[in-house]
């Protein structure tokens, strides 16, 4: 429980709040540098799943892609990088991005894929081209996916820039590379403590992203009691009219 | 490959002390998960909590836990048995959604004939249900595998010896090749791993083999893959 104390002590002290190396000024950095690779990751890998689920060609090429990236250590590929670029920020951005591809990449992926074919064909049928029907019936009925791939490449990056701070001077690595120098204890645990409520905020705050993307008729859907009863007396109907959904 | 020719020995070393770090982490989180797994398909209540409980340990990054769970087991940072534990929560956070699937696949008409011709509950388990979850559960197992090898690299920038080993060390000393040998090391060891997993599945789940590719993509609808994407 001591260590506990250690840590705690050291996320209130003052000294650390203010001042190069704060710690706002290290959450900062995080949250910067994970931004910044999301953005490039999903620029690659966004476009690249949604051709292949909206085609179905390339299927093969997803798979082995989400799956085979899975095997490469991420710190082999950035010290590789720290090795090839320098001490700095570029090599972690690309070791990051390249983490954060396989997630994206399946989400995007398994998210248009899942739209039911007949639904397509329908909004074909009314008339739709190819954007509007991956623009206003493919994209809104897979972004829960889509978005769940996001949230699970934010995850990862925010999870692994630990590591960035191994060869550059920036996030909340930082303090846990030195105190695993200088074997502060507190140091690193505080640290880490807060790189852990980063994460769980993080996540929540997606969680919530991929609720709030079920498009509403699609959630209108869900709620079974939505229109059972005829809105007017059916005495006055006659016949029942076939009313939404009704059956 | 000069490099490697001269250390082939401390290769052969760090490939026995990787393979005892993850090794025990990948059978210990299949053996944790496929209970719990079971228990949030049998009983629909538990689902939500556990599913999200196991998804949190997810959300932990890993360096930050190997540093804080000295302060739950009582071990030294750089203990290797701290890197097990860490290694085997997550395979657990990335199986027990797949074997929770993998009970779910199993059809209600095949559950209600065992228990027709006269299968108890437990019996039915073992004999019927487990068998039958078996592909979907050996799809989860191979990606805890694979992460599991790749991320026991991790320890290694906190001082817990394994391949990992020798990107720190390659760095330092900015050896290409060292770094190189261990990227190229650690992939082909979940690869070996790997196929012993689909070897494996194949003598005890004989009945699979001509389906051994629906098993791989797992068995399921696309949201299925993104999740053990």
């Amino acid at each position: 429980m001591n260590l506990l104390l250690d840590a705690i002590a050291w996320i209130v002290d003052p000294a650390n709040w203010t001042g190069p190396g704060s710690i706002p000024l290290r959450i900062w950095e995080h949250l910067w540098v994970a931004a910044l690779v999301l953005v490039i990751a999903s620029a690659i890998a966004l476009p690249i799943g949604m051709l292949i689920g909206h085609t179905g060609r390339g299927k093969q090429f997803a798979v082995m892609t989400s799956g085979g990236l899975r095997a490469l250590p991420t710190l082999g590929a950035l010290t590789l990088f720290g090795l090839w670029l320098g001490i700095g920020l570029p090599a972690p951005v690309i070791a990051l991005v390249i983490l954060a591809i396989p997630p994206l990449l399946a989400g995007a992926y398994a998210g248009f894929e899942s739209v039911d074919r007949r639904t397509i064909d329908a909004a074909r049928a009314v008339g739709m081209n190819e954007p509007q029907v991956v623009g206003k019936v493919e994209l809104p009925l897979s972004l829960p996916i889509v978005v769940g791939g996001i949230r699970s490449a934010s995850l990862q990056i925010i999870a692994t820039a630990i590591l960035a701070a191994y060869i550059a001077d920036f996030g909340l690595g930082r303090p846990i590379f030195e105190g695993l120098r200088t074997r502060d204890y507190g140091e690193m645990l505080g640290a880490s403590i807060l790189v852990i409520i980063l994460a769980l905020v993080v996540d929540g705050a997606f969680a919530l992203a991929q609720r709030l993307a079920v498009p509403a008729g699609v959630r209108a859907n869900r709620t079974r009691e939505l229109r059972s009863r005829p809105a007017r007396p059916r005495a006055i109907l006659g016949q029942p009219i076939n009313e939404g959904n009704q059956q | 490959m000069t490099w490697l020719w001269s250390n082939l020995d401390l290769v052969g070393e760090l490939i026995v002390v990787h393979l005892a770090l993850s090794v025990p982490a990948i059978i210990l989180s299949f053996v944790v998960s496929v209970p719990i797994g079971w228990l949030a398909h049998r009983y629909r209540w538990s689902r939500g909590v556990l599913l999200s409980l196991c998804g949190l340990l997810y959300a932990i990054p890993s360096v930050a836990l190997l540093i804080a769970l000295p302060v739950v087991t009582g071990q030294g940072v750089r203990s290797p048995l701290n890197l097990v534990v860490a290694l085997t929560l997550y395979g657990i956070a990335v199986i027990v959604r797949t074997s929770a699937d993998a009970f779910d696949s199993v059809e209600r008409d095949i559950r209600q004939s065992a228990t027709a011709i006269g299968y108890s509950e437990v019996g039915r388990f073992w004999g019927v249900e487990l068998p039958l979850a078996g592909p979907v559960l050996l799809s989860g197992l191979r990606v805890v595998i694979v992460s599991t090898v790749s991320l026991a690299t991790i320890g290694a920038v906190i001082g817990v010896q394994s391949l990992g080993s020798l990107f720190t060390d390659g760095f330092q000393r900015g050896i290409q090749a060292e770094v190189i040998t261990g990227v190229v090391a650690t992939i082909a060891l979940a690869l070996v791993l790997d196929a012993l997993a689909v070897l494996g599945g194949r003598l005890l789940m004989p009945w699979t083999r001509s389906a051994i590719a629906i098993g791989r993509a797992g068995a399921g609808t696309p949201a299925k893959q993104a999740r053990a994407a």
